[in-house]
C-alpha cells in the first residue's frame, strides 16, 4: 500500500517537474509582453518599428536602425561563416584522414565552448585595429562584427552539417562512385543535396545565434544608433541597444528597451519556427 | 601519383578538395591563433596580485569573481538539475511518446534552447530582480541561469536514459522491483555518464555567460555574503575590465582563466563520453 502511494506520488512529482519548462516559457512570454507592450502602445507600433531616430533624451524611440543593424550584421556573419562552415563539415564528414579527425573535432568543440566575452575581447583588441588599418574607418563596423560573428557561428554550422551529411545513406555515395564520379563529385551531387534540409536547419540555427549574440557584438560594432551607409560604418543591433542603456534607463525609456527585447524575441520565435519545420522535414526524408 | 593525374583531368574536383581542406585548416588555425593571442597577452599579467583575496581598483583581483562564479554555478545546478532530470524521467519512463503533453514539452524546451541569453537577462531583470524584489543578486542570477541550462540538461538526460537497454528494466522488473526502484537503482545509474556530461556542458555555459547575468547578478566585485548579495562572475569581470579600458592586461589574464575552464570542461565531457561508449560496447 505504502509502495503504491509512493509510486503514484513520484509519478506526479516527475510530471510537475516536467511542467517547469512550459511554465518558464509562459512566464517569459507573459512578462516580456506586459513589460514591453505598454511602451509600444505609447510610442505607436509604426513609429516604434519604423522610426529612424532613437534619442531617449529627445523622446524619440524608433528602433528601425537597430533592426537594420541586426539584419546587416547577421547577414554578414552568414556570408562569412556559412561557406567556411559547410566546407569544413564536408571535410570532416568525407575527406578527413582518420588520424586527424579527433583533434579537429576537439578544436571545433572548443570553438563552440569559448565564452562570447572572450570572442568579443579578441575582436576588440585585434580585429578592430586590423579592419581600421586595412579597410579604413574607425574599425568598429558592420564588417568587423560580421567577421567575428561568422567565426562564432562556425561550430554550430559545422556540427549540424556534419551530422546531416553522415546521416545520408552510404549507398548514395557509392552509387555515384560506381557511375564513375570522382569522390568530390559524388559528395557534391549526391550526399550534399540529400542532406539539404539538415544543412538549412544548421544555417537557420546559426542565424539565431548571430542575431541573439550580444556581448561579443557590443565590443566591435560601434553602437551608433543610425542607419549605416557602408559596411565600414558602425551600427547598433537590437541586442546591444538593450545592454548599452538598460543600466540607467527609467520610465518610458526602460520600457522601450524591454520592447526592443520583445521585437528580438519575436524574431527569434520566427527563426525557431523555421528551424523546427526544417527539422520535421528532415525526419520525413 | 595516379591520383594526382586523375585530379588534373578534373579541375573542379581538385578545386573542391583544396577548398574543403583549406576551410578546415582555416578553422583550426583561427582557433589556435585566438588561444595563442589571449595567452601571449595575458600571461605577463598572471601575477600573484591578481589573485589577492580583496578586490581593489589597483589589483583588480579575480578571486571574488571566481568565488561568485562558483556560487552561481553551484546554485543554478542545484535548481536546474533535479527539475531537468525529473522532466527527462517523466518524458522517457512515464509519458506516451506521442501524447500532446510530450509534444508541448518538446516545443517549449526547443524554444528555451533557442532564446538568446540577452532575453533571459531581460526576463530575469523584470521578473526576479524587479517583480520578486530579489535585487541584483546571486539568487536572481542563478534562477535566470537555471532556466537557461534547463533544456540542455533535459535533452542530454533524455538521450542518456533512452540509451539504457530495455533489457535492464525488464530484468529489474523480473526481480520484483517496482517502477520507481527500477528508475533509481537501474536506469539512472546506467545513464549517469550521459547525465554527467550534460551537467558539465551546463557548467561551461554558466561560466561563459555574460548577457544573462549583467542585469540579474550585477557587477559588484566583492565576495558575495549571501543569496541576496550581488556578485560578478569571471566573464562579467572581463566585460567590466574591458569596458573601463584601464586594465586590459588583467582582462586578458581573466580570458586565460576562462579559456582554461572551457578546455577543462571539454576534456571532462570527452573522458566521460569515452567511458560511456566503452561501457556500452561490453
Amino acid at each position: 500500500m505504502k509502495r503504491k502511494v509512493l509510486e503514484k506520488g513520484m509519478k506526479v512529482l516527475f510530471l510537475l517537474m516536467a511542467t517547469v519548462s512550459i511554465l518558464s516559457v509562459l512566464l517569459i512570454c507573459i512578462f516580456m509582453l506586459i513589460s514591453g507592450v505598454p511602451a509600444i502602445r505609447e510610442i505607436g507600433l509604426f513609429d516604434f518599428l519604423l522610426g529612424s531616430k532613437w534619442s531617449p533624451s529627445g523622446n524619440a524611440y524608433g528602433i528601425f536602425p537597430m533592426i537594420v543593424g541586426s539584419v546587416y550584421v547577421t547577414g554578414g556573419a552568414i556570408l562569412v561563416g556559412v561557406p567556411v562552415g559547410l566546407l569544413t563539415a564536408i571535410f570532416l564528414a568525407r575527406f578527413c584522414p582518420r588520424k586527424i579527425y579527433r583533434p579537429v573535432k576537439t578544436f571545433v568543440d572548443i570553438l563552440a565552448g569559448i565564452p562570447s566575452i572572450v570572442y568579443g575581447f579578441f575582436g576588440m583588441t585585434l580585429l578592430v585595429p586590423l579592419v581600421r588599418t586595412y579597410f579604413g574607418g574607425n574599425g568598429n563596423s558592420i564588417l568587423t562584427a560580421s567577421l567575428l560573428l561568422g567565426l562564432m557561428i562556425l561550430p554550430t554550422i559545422i556540427s549540424i552539417t556534419e551530422s546531416s551529411l553522415r546521416a545520408v545513406p552510404e549507398s548514395y555515395y557509392e552509387g555515384a562512385l560506381a557511375l564513375g564520379a570522382t569522390r568530390e563529385r559524388a559528395v557534391m551531387t549526391t550526399v550534399f543535396p540529400a542532406a539539404k534540409s539538415g544543412i538549412m536547419a544548421g544555417i537557420v540555427l546559426g542565424i539565431g545565434r548571430a542575431i541573439g549574440e550580444t556581448m561579443a557584438v557590443i565590443m566591435v560594432v560601434g553602437n551608433q544608433a543610425r542607419l549605416p551607409s557602408s559596411i565600414l560604418d558602425g551600427v547598433r543591433t537590437l541586442t546591444t541597444n538593450i545592454v548599452l542603456e538598460m543600466g540607467y534607463a527609467e520610465g518610458l525609456h526602460r520600457e522601450a528597451l524591454i520592447a526592443t527585447g520583445l521585437v528580438l524575441f519575436v524574431f527569434i520565435l520566427l527563426i525557431n519556427l523555421c528551424f523546427s519545420l526544417l527539422n520535421r522535414r528532415k525526419e520525413h526524408e | 601519383m595516379n591520383e594526382l593525374k586523375a585530379y588534373l583531368k578534373r579541375p573542379l574536383s581538385l578545386l573542391l578538395r583544396v577548398a574543403v581542406t583549406a576551410a578546415a585548416i582555416l578553422t583550426v588555425v583561427v582557433l589556435i591563433f585566438l588561444i595563442l593571442y589571449i595567452l601571449i597577452n595575458g600571461i605577463p599579467y598572471m601575477k600573484p596580485s591578481l589573485f589577492a583575496l580583496e578586490y581593489n581598483s589597483e589589483n583588480v583581483s579575480v578571486v571574488p569573481s571566481i568565488i561568485s562564479t562558483l556560487y552561481l554555478v553551484g546554485l543554478s545546478l542545484l535548481l536546474a538539475v533535479p527539475f531537468g532530470i525529473g522532466c527527462a524521467i517523466y518524458l522517457t519512463e512515464y509519458a506516451k511518446p506521442t501524447s500532446r503533453f510530450v509534444r508541448v514539452i518538446r516545443v517549449t524546451t526547443e524554444t528555451l534552447s533557442g532564446i538568446p541569453s540577452i532575453i533571459y537577462g531581460l526576463f530575469g531583470m523584470i521578473f526576479f530582480v524587479t517583480a520578486l524584489h530579489f535585487g541584483y543578486s546571486i539568487l536572481a542570477g542563478a534562477l535566470t541561469a537555471a532556466i537557461m541550462i534547463l533544456p540542455l540538461i533535459i535533452r542530454t538526460t533524455e538521450e542518456a536514459i533512452k540509451s539504457v537497454p530495455d533489457l535492464y528494466r525488464e530484468a529489474s522488473y523480473g526481480l520484483g522491483a517496482g517502477k520507481l526502484r527500477t528508475i533509481f537503482r537501474v536506469v539512472l545509474p546506467s545513464a549517469m555518464p550521459g547525465i554527467l556530461s550534460g551537467i558539465i556542458l551546463a557548467i561551461g555555459r554558466v561560466i561563459g555567460e555574460t548577457a544573462a547575468l549583467l542585469y540579474t547578478a550585477g557587477t559588484v566585485a566583492k565576495i558575495p555574503d549571501g543569496l541576496f548579495s550581488g556578485g560578478r562572475t569571471l566573464a562579467l569581470h572581463m566585460y567590466v575590465l574591458s569596458g573601463e579600458g584601464l586594465h586590459m592586461g588583467e582582462a586578458f589574464a581573466t580570458g586565460i582563466i576562462l579559456l582554461a575552464l572551457v578546455v577543462l570542461v571539454n576534456f571532462a565531457t570527452g573522458r566521460i563520453v569515452k567511458r560511456f561508449t566503452a561501457k556500452g560496447l561490453q
